[in-house]
């Protein structure tokens, strides 16, 4: 009797299925995994947007995805199109170009795709593209070491991994400090990582007598570079300034921290921007389609308390 | 493999240039380094590039005895991220109760020293005991510390408490009559390894079990013992160089740690340790260790190279370094 219960149950649960797939909305999302502090935070934020997004819209089902290389990212949307059966596509690439043919794939069965951050190497495939400008984080650094700087002065630069993405940022950077009198003593990269910036700095430091700013371009190199200037004693370093808006940076900024007076985002939460279209592109008749540009903002003492989030790893 | 060495010996009593080699290697890179730079013989410069050397130097020289024994281990940078990880998290967890303070400190190291000699066992284990090839064994557990850091830090950055921070600083940073620690404590660590490699009868046993592991078993040595040491002695090593890396930065994040397993190899081979196992030679490591900063700090020093080059020149050096050794062993 129990038995045949049960398998009435499971019967009865195997029939409602395919039923249920229809009314729900399966939005597949996925990022490059944790493996340092900006995807760290973009994973939260992803998460978080995915838990807030299901409370939100009951028919809709989220599929969250991290891959540590482009290959296992490729594996992950080929699952999410096989068995899943995905409406949209939420995708930051690891890489541009081995994503491409697979995000077309998605796109080609139908599927809404929204491309995060890194664009693809074809254009035309998504139908959303939310990402950060690059050039125009270079800018605004750019400006805010003329305006900390009027009289100009000696810098050197901290470069990220070498990227499109870094090549967009040091170009923005470097329009924007044009005829200013700011020099650049030298460029390196730092491959936005603490240890390497800290070794690069102790070089740079050996190397030049004196160094009146850095652009560290990013917080964790920020991070690695004032280590080592704490080390070497030296006080002819005015500021450094990183970027990205990493929390514990945002809170030097906020206290008034004198090697730390400013930082540019790039926010990790860019991801969830992307999501929420995303979602609100699927349940509504609101257009979203295009491009949508998130700006890099300066975060000054003023304002540094509304871009401080305490909860995020990042 | 003895008669040549003996041969080797006896051939270059002057001038031996396979030993010689990499020494030669170390003088012209000091020599140019100076020549490009005036401040590269500077006491700061000199002491940032060995501070810095001494991770993956300690590191080194414990992987000398695991190659020197047949063995390899892939998993030794995951391995430190893992550690620094948690020797952060549990010292961020005692401080309400302990306070900042040395004792505190003392606490951290000993959880570092706990988890690498844990970590090395489990390498050793599994290799020994259970017969899987090393490097599978040290591949996966790459994968795995990797992923234990990346969960622990929530995929962002795991920070010591900013008082703690302070109190442990002086430990990368200061030192005794103006050398740091990081230097002394490899220094002691070389020599050691020196010593136990050259006068010892484990480090005899290590270069004769990856000679010939048959014949090292006939002659009553007891192969698994002495290969499951040379994991146990890399894994303390790890948490020693832990114990040395968490000052400088005062946290650990996924990114730590990455690649120095293959930087330790290399420094191993340039300092003429053979890969396939049988005979290691610490001091000749060390200087390997040595050869690899230094062309790092060059190329930091000078403008001439593009920066995307610098992993390139790295390499062509390695495999210099590697080839001259052959060469001066054909000759003989």
């Amino acid at each position: 009797m129990k038995f045949t219960k049960i398998t009435a149950a499971a019967l009865a649960a195997t029939l409602a299925m395919p039923a249920m797939a229809q009314d729900t909305k399966v939005i597949g999302v996925s990022i490059p995994a944790a493996t340092h502090g900006w995807a760290g935070g973009m994973n939260f934020h992803a998460q978080q947007a995915v838990d807030r997004l299901e409370e939100v819209y009951p028919e809709l089902d989220f599929v969250l995805a991290t891959a540590s290389d482009p290959a296992k990212q490729v594996n992950d949307i080929e699952d999410m199109l096989a068995t899943r059966n995905i409406s949209a596509l939420v995708v930051l690439p690891f890489e541009s170009e081995p994503l491409t043919s697979p995000v077309k794939a998605v796109a080609d069965s139908g599927a809404w795709v929204t491309v995060v951050d890194r664009g693809l190497a074809q254009p035309g495939i998504e139908d959303l593209y939310v990402a950060g400008d690059n050039p125009g984080f270079g800018k605004v650094s750019g400006e805010y070491m003329v305006s900390a700087m009027p009289d100009g002065g000696d810098i050197v630069v901290f470069r990220g991994i070498p990227t499109t993405i870094d090549n967009e940022r040091v170009e923005g950077f470097q329009e924007a400090i044009e005829g200013s009198g700011i020099n650049i003593l030298a460029m390196e990269h730092g491959n936005w990582n603490r240890d390497d910036s800290f070794t690069v700095m102790q070089d740079f430091l050996s190397k030049y007598d004196k160094i009146d700013a850095v652009w560290a371009s990013d917080d964790d190199m920020a991070i690695g570079v004032l280590a080592a200037i704490e080390q070497s004693g030296r006080d002819d370093i005015q500021f450094v300034l990183g970027g990205a808006g990493m929390k514990e940076m945002v809170a030097k900024v906020r206290d008034g921290d004198p090697m730390i007076p400013a930082d540019v985002t790039y926010p990790p939460s860019m991801i969830a921007t992307a999501i929420e279209m995303t979602a609100v592109g699927l349940t509504s008749t609101a257009p979203v389609s295009g491009t949508f540009t998130i700006g890099s903002v300066l975060i000054t003492p003023e304002n540094a308390a509304d871009f401080y989030y305490e909860d995020s790893p990042f | 493999m003895t008669a040549t060495e003996t041969q080797t010996r006896n051939v270059g009593r002057g001038v031996n240039l396979k030993v010689l080699g990499p020494i030669l290697a170390l003088v012209v890179l000091v020599i140019v380094g100076a020549a490009l730079n005036g401040n590269f013989l500077s006491a700061a410069n000199i002491t940032n590039v060995l501070s810095r050397s001494a991770f993956i130097g300690i590191i080194a020289v414990g992987m000398t005895f695991v190659i020197t024994g047949g063995g390899l281990d892939l998993s030794v940078g995951s391995m430190a991220a893992f550690i620094a990880g948690l020797m952060i998290l549990v010292m961020n967890a005692m401080l309400p109760m302990m306070g900042p303070g040395w004792p505190l400190v003392f606490v951290g190291m000993l959880t570092a020293m706990v988890a690498g000699t844990l970590a090395g066992f489990v390498n050793g284990f599994l290799i020994t005991t259970m017969r899987i090839e090393a490097f599978i064994v040290t591949l996966g557990t790459m994968g795995i510390y990797r992923s234990l850091v990346t969960w622990l830090a929530d995929g962002g950055t795991l920070s010591l408490d900013f008082g703690m921070r302070s109190v442990i600083r002086p430990i990368y940073f200061d030192g005794i009559l103006g050398i740091s620690w990081p230097i002394i404590v490899f220094a002691l660590v070389a020599i050691t390894g020196e010593l136990v490699m050259r006068r010892a009868a484990f480090g005899r046993h290590a270069a004769a079990v990856g000679s010939n592991d048959q014949v090292a078993r006939y002659s009553s040595v007891n192969v698994n013992r002495v290969r499951m040491l040379t994991y146990v002695f890399l894994g303390i090593l790890v948490g020693v160089a832990t114990i040395m890396y968490v000052p400088r930065l005062g946290s650990a994040s996924p990114s730590t740690g990455v690649l120095w397993e293959l930087e330790a190899i290399a420094a191993v081979i340039i300092g003429g340790t053979m890969l396939k196992g049988g005979f290691g030679r610490v001091w000749g490591t060390v200087i390997g260790v040595l050869i690899l900063s230094l062309i790092d700090n060059i190329l930091n020093l000078t403008d001439g190279v593009s920066p995307y080059l610098n992993g390139a020149i790295q390499g062509v050096i390695i495999i210099l370094a590697v080839i001259l050794q052959r060469e001066k062993k054909a000759e003989s």
